[in-house]
């Protein structure tokens, strides 16, 4: 198969890795090679964050570079926007709708953009918003948004289900599995 | 062989294991913390957080002589901390296997300059390792111990952030056993006194022409055959830039950067009709294959020398014209790192910002209080620099004539690592400025980690605490008091009553990071009713905030999700509209 490339963006401490971390066990468990790359440090204090996952017979460099995404999986609105020109023509975004403001924003110094969702729409074919942040609550806990994005991914994935709940398994720690798994369903369920 | 997937640095620390390692030392960094963090779970071996990395890399250095393969891990900035031992260690090589890992930021994500460590291994004239993916970094850190030994040199593995944090596909293998080599007693050898080492320069010297030729064959240098009319020569993460950019082309990779293969460099040059060095930061490379004359005619010429490199970016800059891509949305905010909600830092800026005093800054969490809305810290340059530059500071604008005292602002892991040797220096030479520690029991911008003043060892179990505040008061600081950073008019009356004190003080701060100690209070609400709207509770600079303009005033509102119920924005509210009960 041709490498497939996903982009994961969000806001540092959202959980943005986990999604990622899936994705790479699954497409491993699917007998392909796969690179996954993450950011680490200063960025997690709630900067923008951005994790890549590549899969396919054999990748090379880690990252994805404009205009290779077929995938953006966004956990917060501006940092979907901020990502939309690595998409291929065909590329598809699912995204948190729940906004979270930058400090600026915070501080009355900026203004958090009112149209982003429509920004969003025009620039990609297939755009699939929702309020995740609610499922995630609903599940059990915020941190599980990771999950539920997952889960509403996963018919674009070209990857089996079984892989990807089995990589769950193996993922996620047992103690919060249960809550993740519930997460997981709720997003499908959105995704269908 | 079991399948893993793998960070750069879990895998090292995977080959790390296989190699039969059995001390490692290092001081968090970002992006090498993950190896101590992997080696501080596994049995058998002693995996420490030092209080730097230059005490990181003399403990691997006392480890190796007992016997032991031995590893001290870093980040870029690191190696100079560590350069006086690296520099010597040279010198009297080893006894069992040492390793330096230094890790290199391009792109500087979390970093505060863009060094490039290769040029410590032409400077230590000891082999220098460069994988490219983390299968890579399992195999080459064996490769690096067996050479340590072989040459009887340190031997230092140099990854990219793109390494280390990368995950690829690894397949784990078994440890090997591996029996200690038992103390080594060599005067000769190991006593650097100015006779031995005249020696031990000519053994170096001699060392590195053996390395040279050890290269020409090593199975570290590989060449992929392809087409010739464009070759190249790269290492690390832009060998994979080059293969998905140029999938056709001749590549002659370089697993050991340093010393360089020249044969087998010549050979390759002229096998192809152009040729093109690929490398990130400094013409590392470039400059040594341009010195033994032979022309490059595609390196620094085209690629830049700041910033990380892509398969894009490598493939515009060597084909001469740009991709057609989309342009980025224009216009959208940033979104620039902040204290976490809950943080303690925030309370105390809150403070340093409405006092307007200089503040000499330090590297940590509380860096971020040099941002807006804050604007409080005037400098950072490197670890531990605070406590030392104001102190010069001090000095410098009393010979100007002006009376002010600076504050530094110092964390706890930054305080041990090398902020005592500033203030025991600051009070020998009669300084005056107000020293705050930031003591939120960990480390907290690499993530969390352990360090002498909280009480556990890398390994978690329990550990002698040292105590801040007795240590300054050992060294000579008088005024040492504690302070409760969330709480803003005591803190805004301590520092004034520190700013009219004649001599220096020190303030410390002991309140657990939020995040490390899942920390979580009580969110609060405002009473959208009671908000008058006048905006002086955003000054705690906090996302949890926001205002909207609505009705006639507007009002403030607090995200549930997002607060931590630190209280750091009700104090700041003069109408009593913020509740938490
Ligand atoms: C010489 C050097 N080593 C390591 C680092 C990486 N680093 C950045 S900040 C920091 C420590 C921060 O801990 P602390 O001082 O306790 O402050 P906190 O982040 O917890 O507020 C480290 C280790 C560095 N920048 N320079």
């Amino acid at each position: 198969m041709k490498t497939f490339n996903i982009l994961i963006s969000g806001v540092g401490g959202q959980g943005v890795l986990l999604t990622s971390k899936v994705i790479a066990e699954a497409a491993l468990l699917s007998g392909l090679d796969v690179k996954q790359s993450e950011v680490h440090g200063m960025a997690q204090r709630g900067g923008s964050v951005l994790s890549q996952v590549r899969f396919g017979e054999k990748v090379f460099s880690p990252i994805v570079s404009e205009g290779e995404a077929n995938l953006l999986i966004g956990f917060e609105p501006l940092e979907t926007a901020r990502y939309l020109h690595f998409l291929k023509d065909d590329g598809v975004v699912i995204y948190n709708t729940r906004p979270i403001g930058t400090i600026g924003v915070s501080i009355a110094a900026e203004k958090y953009p009112a149209d982003i969702n429509e920004t969003i729409k025009a620039r990609a074919k297939t755009v699939m918003p929702f309020d995740g942040t609610q499922l995630a609550v609903t599940a059990g806990d915020k941190r599980t948004l990771n999950l539920v994005l997952l889960g509403a991914a996963l018919k674009f994935l070209p990857l089996k289900e079984s892989a990807v709940l089995d990589a769950i398994k193996n993922t996620v720690p047992k103690k919060v599995l249960e809550i993740n798994q519930r997460a997981f369903a709720a997003g499908r369920a959105q995704g269908k | 062989m079991k399948k893993a997937i793998l960070s750069g640095n879990e895998a090292i620390a995977r080959g790390f294991i296989e190699a039969g390692g059995k001390l490692a030392a290092a001081y968090p960094g970002t992006p090498s913390t993950e190896v101590l963090e992997t080696l501080s779970c596994e049995e058998g071996i002693h995996a420490e957080w030092s209080v730097n990395e230059k005490v990181a890399l003399e403990v691997a250095i006392g480890g190796a002589l007992s016997g032991v393969r031995s590893l001290a891990c870093m980040k870029h900035v690191g190696v100079n901390v560590a350069a006086d031992p690296l520099m010597t260690a040279s010198y009297t090589g080893v006894n069992a296997g040492l390793v330096l890992f230094a890790a290199d930021d391009p792109g500087m994500f979390s970093s505060q300059n863009e060094q490039d460590t290769r040029h410590f291994a032409r400077l230590g004239k000891m082999p220098c390792i460069e994988p490219s993916d983390s299968a890579e970094a399992k195999e080459y850190i064996k490769a690096a111990f067996d050479l340590s030994e072989s040459f009887d040199t340190p031997v230092i593995l140099r990854t990219t952030t793109r390494i280390s944090h990368c995950k690829s596909v690894v397949e784990v293998g078994i440890a090997e056993p591996r029996a200690g080599r038992g103390l080594a007693r060599d005067f000769g050898k190991y006593v650097m006194l100015p006779n031995n080492a005249k020696k031990r320069h000519v053994f170096v010297e001699d060392r590195l022409l053996r390395l040279k030729e050890w290269a020409e064959t090593s199975p570290l240098n590989q060449v992929i055959d392809g087409d010739t009319s464009l070759g190249f020569i790269t290492s690390g993460i832009s060998f994979q830039y080059v293969r998905e950019a140029f999938p056709k082309a001749a590549v002659l990779k370089l697993g050991m950067t340093f010393p360089l293969p020249e044969k087998l460099i010549r050979k390759f040059a002229s096998s192809v009709t152009k040729l093109a060095v690929v490398e990130e930061l400094d013409p590392f490379l470039e400059e040594q294959i341009k010195a033994m004359g032979i022309t490059i005619h595609l390196g620094k010429n085209v690629l830049p020398l700041a910033g990380e490199f892509s398969q894009r970016l490598v493939q515009e800059k060597i084909s001469g014209s740009a991709l057609k891509v989309n342009e980025p949305v224009s216009g959208l905010l940033v979104r620039p790192p902040t204290f976490c909600p809950g943080c303690s830092h925030r309370g105390l800026y809150t403070v340093l910002s409405k006092l307007k005093l200089y503040v000499s800054g330090d590297i940590g969490c509380y860096t971020l209080g040099a941002l807006p809305p804050f604007s409080a810290m005037h400098t950072c340059i490197c670890m531990g620099a605070s406590i030392s530059a104001a102190h010069g500071t001090a000095k410098g604008l009393a010979l100007q004539g002006t009376q002010q005292k600076p504050v530094a602002v110092i964390g706890d892991s930054t305080f041990l690592h090398s902020g005592i040797t500033g203030l025991i220096n600051m009070i020998y030479n009669n300084g005056d400025a107000i020293v705050i520690i930031m003591n939120n029991d960990t480390t907290g911008m690499t993530g969390g980690q352990e360090h002498a003043g909280t009480g556990r060892s890398a390994k978690g179990t329990e550990a002698p605490r040292l105590d801040i505040a007795k240590l300054c008061q050992a060294i000579g600081v008088t005024r040492v008091r504690e302070i409760d950073a969330y709480n803003i008019k005591d803190l805004e009356k301590t520092m004034k009553e520190e700013l009219a004190a004649p001599g220096p003080s020190v303030l410390i701060s002991n309140q657990p990071c939020v995040l490390r100690y899942r920390v979580s209070k009580k969110a609060y609400v405002v009473e959208k009713e009671t908000c008058k709207g006048c905006k002086l509770c955003l000054k705690a600079g906090c996302i949890a905030l926001s205002f909207t303009p609505e009705g006639k005033t507007g009002f403030v509102e607090i995200d549930p999700l997002l607060c931590n119920g630190c209280g750091v924005c009700s104090q700041l509210c003069t109408s009593g509209a913020m509740k938490n009960s």
